[in-house]
């Protein structure tokens, strides 16, 4: 068993995520078994293999890197519309519950 | 003339124009006849989420007035389209499949959105998808699963399943859906349409909402491969508001499609034709090799060696891009909240409520990989083998021209039978993860039908930006297996 009860309230807690009883033994044993299946890619030896985060490396000529625009500021008028979709506005703010207490 | 049904004859872009220009319908009544099939269809089949009848006509009065004034007419003038759920639609409804965001109205239009509009597309509607795009059957919707059309008691394919399945039924002439491991490629092969996903970079993603950005692309789906590459050509190209679109010219796709496949080196990866393919779809993949093959293409057997590793990279890669993804759902600024004494309970609670198990099992997934302490044996070894992956296709393209494989092991499962084990619910995708994870071009198109009458579906990849070839190859079978 990779997977505690404990990791899996930690996890939770790092991904605010809330949790019934029943869900926290069900995915321990299911994390435990993807995990396990996911470890076969230690069979592999990795130590000289560059990690890849792209699919275009930096230096190919289309990559992402190649084509950064310009830094010019675009007029963007949809405060109001983004507004709207909020659960809770007072505009121009989203009110949240009381985060400091004094 | 009305809208045909699933045992006629599809309607076709070339079919859509050839009817408008000769005025034997106009696009006002083509997309009546749309909306009026979906009535009737979309209850048995949940195709649909949303639909979006004030775009759709607004759309096709515009192009009968063009009609009207003689107006020479863009490619997709007056085709009545389907959007997948994840794609954001100014005014229309966008849930992502999700209760998170069952209200949710986006202020603005994705950008292959607004290509297919510019290009005279009409927007029918949103459709159905597994929540956030993950799943392999549509199951995972908050909004009930899709049925196959093909077989009812069967799923569709996911994550893009009611795109998949609007096609195929004849609600709509093409749809958009997006492929993150498989999410185009396999419920086009259940459902039995052609179904494309262009190289990474390829589609602006600008708009689409996001699950692994590393690996997210939007393609089309339509009945012929043809309507495939009319699509693609349309919504692809570099946009300025996605830094990841490449600036690489678009090919004409159409003109690609008649090119001579005489001399073609096609790789069969021997790692991809082993256990666990059901035999039905062995038989039909391998006749459509062998039809290939009475055109001139060479049968070249290769090996991709880190093929077995793609699974456990791909719910490790996703995952973690995942759960920094869904970090945006808070409850503060859109979507569900669910009110709490404090803004962290707040979190908790609206998240806790808001998702449905298969994404929170993946945000669980992904936070626990890149978690302090576990991020190298995993995160950081999840992308070496990723760039592994990637080598074995830069490798077989010094030695074929594509590489052909099934889409997926077996057709169209029955809804319920693999909701229990996600581990079993992820190996569907292991033909088609690993031209996800390398970014190439791929493309699953019908290559006969089961002895039950399921669809199966031949995929085709091909290097990175070659989306000609891959069309050219796709083409190519579909008329040497229609004449076979």
């Amino acid at each position: 068993m990779r997977i505690s009860r404990e990791d899996v309230l930690r996890v939770a807690e790092l991904a605010h995520l809330e949790l019934s009883e029943a869900e926290i033994e069900k995915y321990r044993a299911q994390l435990d078994s993807i995990l396990e299946y996911i470890g076969k890619l230690n069979e592999l030896d990795t130590s000289a293999v560059e990690p890849m985060a792209q699919v275009l490396s930096p230096e190919d000529p289309q990559s992402p890197n190649a084509t950064l625009r310009d830094d010019v500021v675009i007029p963007c008028d949809l405060a109001a519309d983004v507004l709207r979709q909020a659960p809770d506005a007072q505009p121009p703010y989203f009110r949240v519950p009381k985060v400091i207490e004094r | 003339m009305s809208a045909p049904n699933t045992n006629g004859k599809l309607w076709t872009i070339s079919a859509v124009r050839a009817a408008l220009s000769a005025k034997q319908i106009s696009a006002r009544e083509l997309a009546k006849d749309f909306f009026a099939r979906i009535d009737r269809e979309n209850p048995r089949l949940n195709a649909f989420l949303t639909l979006s009848p004030d775009r759709a006509f607004a759309q096709a009065d515009r192009i009968d007035a063009m009609i009207a004034r003689g107006d020479t007419l863009p490619p997709l003038a007056g085709v009545p389209v389907a959007i997948k759920d994840v794609i954001s639609t100014r005014g229309v409804r966008t849930t992502c499949g999700s209760k998170i965001l069952e209200n949710y109205v986006p202020p603005y239009d994705a950008t292959a959105v607004v290509r297919l509009e510019n290009a005279g597309g009409a927007i029918l509607g949103k459709t159905n998808c597994d929540e956030f795009a993950m799943g392999s059957s549509n199951e995972n919707s908050a909004y009930g699963p899709v049925h196959n059309p093909v077989a009812l008691d069967r799923v569709p394919g996911g994550s893009s399943g009611g795109s998949a399945a609007a096609v195929r039924a004849g609600l709509a002439v093409a749809a958009l859906g997006t492929d993150t491991g498989g999410s185009i490629r396999q419920p086009g092969a259940l459902c039995g349409i052609p179904a494309m996903m262009g190289t990474y970079g390829r589609v602006s993603r600008y708009g689409l909402i996001a699950f692994a950005s590393s690996l997210d692309r939007i393609g089309p789906f339509a009945s012929t491969v043809e309507d495939a590459a009319s699509v693609l050509a349309v919504i692809a190209g570099r946009d300025p508001s996605d830094a990841t679109s490449a600036d690489v010219k678009v090919g004409d796709y159409s003109l690609a499609l008649k090119k001579d496949v005489k001399g073609m080196r096609l790789g069969i990866p021997r790692e991809y034709f082993g256990e666990g393919m059901d035999q039905a779809v062995r038989t039909r993949v391998e006749a459509a090799i062998s039809a290939l093959e009475k055109r001139g293409c060479k049968r070249v057997e290769i090996s991709m060696p880190h093929t077995d590793y793609a699974i456990a990279v791909y719910y490790i890669i996703a995952t973690a891009e995942a759960s920094s993804n869904l970090a945006r759902y808070d409850g503060v600024r859109y979507g569900l909240r669910v009110p709490a004494a404090t803004l962290l309970e707040m979190y908790r609670t609206t998240r806790g409520a808001g998702f449905g198990a298969e994404v929170k099992r993946r945000i669980m997934l992904g936070t626990y990989v890149l978690s302090a302490g576990y991020y190298d044996a995993y995160y950081r070894k999840g992308q070496q083998v990723r760039a592994l992956i990637a080598k074995d296709f830069r490798e077989a393209f010094e030695k074929v021209d594509a590489i052909v494989t099934p889409t997926s092991p077996v057709p169209a499962f029955k809804l319920g039978e693999r909701t229990e084990d996600p581990l079993a619910m992820y190996l569907a995708d292991i033909y088609t993860v690993t031209g996800s994870l390398a970014g190439v071009p791929g493309i699953s198109i019908p290559c006969g039908d089961t002895p039950d009458g399921l669809p199966v579906g031949f995929q085709i990849f091909g290097p990175h930006f070659a989306e000609e070839r891959v069309l050219q190859l796709a083409y190519a079978a579909q008329q040497a297996i229609s004449a076979s």
